[in-house]
């Protein structure tokens, strides 16, 4: 047999062992008597371990059932529910959720396949073109003018790149 | 070009220049893209599905596939319009069935069709009849890519596309083949068949996908997975696999021949016979006996310029299309009546079966 367990909270020997799955990752729970009875585990009535495995499965659930996609509302019941998810940000939302479906669903976890070139060319022309006006701003608020000037050539260059993209999106 | 002009005229599946392959009927391949920052049709408001439509139309229209195309909102067509164009595979059921801002953009040989908000804002399918899987693929990086230059796609480059459902991430891509299995169902093999493709990562459905039954001994085989491998090495798996159920299916054939040719000879000949003289045929019954007489071809009971016609019935023998050519609503027992009357007329003029020795060559 292996070594006695010892309680999680105290070093006595476990006595109480709770299983429960959240998130699809197992988390058990080994404690002793006097441990188990602070926390109502061993209330003979039996309604408190229910309320404790309720609480308990709240609580770290709460951490992600209570969030919602900030960018669409979407919460991890609604995929529950769905199967689907909310929006493209869902996916940075529930990552936690979704990882470890990955394995048993694909192939592998990451993307090897097409990349969508042009999309991305664009998007990261955006946000320099972000970077560089706020830089620009900062510059002639504080009256480099210098340095203002190089930025504006910058962005100037970079919107006349953007232009001669085909029609983008926006 | 408006949609019932375009559902008058004969799609890529019931043109008969095409079709040639004896055992794939048809090859298709679709992506599921999404544009960033909208949320995915199912999650998103009446308003937020018409910008998108929107937004997906003119992005097509500038394509050089699609620049001679023909565009429908799901609520301007027809339950019937509908309907066809499931029996033509250029719209899925859950699209006709979908709520507002559900739109179609197919072009004018209907070997492209785009849905639009089903249950990603864009799904763009490619058709072949035959054993195109590369052919089809060509085609369909190179409309995506010039969609691409006009939309901005939800991506990630660890999961790649972003989907509506986690089981398309990555390539969002489905590539499949439409294969006409006869031997295997009479010899009772699919089972195996089914079972062994399973654990290779590819699915088999019946002919109008999930849930669907397989008459017309008619499967269709497709990608499992989407994500941890590139489109190329999905191709070129699913094309193995392909290869070897076609190997399968033809040694079936042999087996069948060289063990009890009369019986099989039999099932063609009866079939024909049916084709011939019946006047109240169901769609499975039709789709079942059709198969016979396409296997019939491929054993060279008759001759080969046959299988565009029997491919073309195999189409036109659906619901819809019988449904369509007398332009008002009929029962299905009509309907029945219709179809026989149709199939014996094409036969009156049918090519006589010849029966060889040994059934082959």
């Amino acid at each position: 047999m292996a070594s006695p367990l010892k309680c999680d909270l105290c070093s006595n020997q476990a006595t109480v062992h709770l299983t429960q799955i959240v998130n699809n990752k197992v988390h058990k729970v080994d404690l002793c008597e006097s441990c188990a009875q602070a926390k109502g585990v061993t209330d003979p009535s039996g309604f408190s371990l229910a309320d404790l495995l309720l609480k308990a499965s709240l609580n770290p659930d709460n951490t992600s059932a209570g969030v919602r996609c900030e960018q669409c509302g979407f919460t991890q019941n609604d995929f529950k529910k769905h199967g689907r998810f909310g929006c493209p940000h869902c996916y940075e939302t529930f990552s936690s959720l979704v990882e470890p479906m990955l394995d048993n669903m694909h192939k592998g976890t990451a993307h090897t396949g097409k990349v969508p070139q042009k999309s991305l060319e664009r998007k990261t022309l955006h946000d320099r073109l972000g970077e560089l006006e706020s830089s620009l701003d900062d510059a002639v608020k504080t009256e480099r003018f210098e340095d203002a000037a190089r930025f504006r050539d910058e962005i100037q260059q970079l919107k006349q790149a953007f232009e001669q993209q085909p029609k983008s999106a926006r | 070009m408006t949609i019932a002009s375009l559902l008058s005229t004969p799609s890529e599946l019931t043109d008969t220049a095409s079709s040639k392959c004896p055992i794939v009927l048809m090859t298709r391949i679709r992506l599921a893209r999404n544009l960033a920052g909208r949320s995915f049709p199912g999650w998103s408001q009446e308003a937020q599905r018409a910008e998108v439509l929107e937004v997906c139309r003119e992005a097509l229209a500038g394509t050089a596939p699609m620049k001679r195309s023909v565009k429908a909102a799901v609520s301007e067509l027809t339950d019937l319009q509908k309907q066809i164009l499931v029996e033509r595979h250029l719209i899925s059921r859950e699209l006709s069935g979908s709520k507002d801002g559900a739109g179609v953009v197919i072009n004018k040989d209907q070997t492209v069709s785009v849905m639009i908000n089903e249950e990603d804002h864009l799904r763009i399918q490619v058709l072949r009849a035959g054993f195109q899987l590369k052919k089809a693929w060509s085609v369909i990086n190179a409309l995506d890519s010039e969609l691409e230059e006009r939309l901005d796609y939800a991506y990630s480059s660890k999961l790649g596309y972003l989907t509506a459902c986690p089981t398309n991430l990555g390539t969002g891509m489905r590539a499949s083949a439409m294969m006409h299995l006869p031997a295997l169902v009479i010899s009772g093999q699919m089972e195996k068949v089914v079972r062994a493709v399973n654990q290779l990562g590819m699915v088999v459905r019946g002919l109008f996908g999930e849930g669907s039954d397989a008459s017309g001994s008619i499967f269709q085989i497709s990608n499992q997975t989407t994500l941890g491998e590139s489109e190329e090495e999905i191709i070129k798996r699913l094309g193995s696999v392909l290869e070897s159920i076609i190997e399968h299916e033809l040694n079936a054939r042999a087996k069948l021949i060289e063990t009890d040719a009369p019986k099989l000879h039999d099932k063609i000949g009866r079939a024909y016979g049916i084709l011939q003289n019946s006047h109240l045929l169901t769609s499975t019954e039709a789709m079942n006996l059709l198969s016979l007489l396409r296997l019939g071809i491929d054993l060279n009971v008759f001759p080969e310029d046959c299988r565009t016609i029997i491919d073309r019935l195999f189409i036109e023998a659906q619901p819809g299309h019988i449904q369509n050519a007398v332009q008002h609503d009929l029962e299905s027992v009509q309907r029945d009546v219709l179809r026989a009357d149709k199939l014996r007329t094409e036969f009156a003029t049918f090519a006589k079966p010849t029966f060889t020795i040994n059934g082959q060559n």
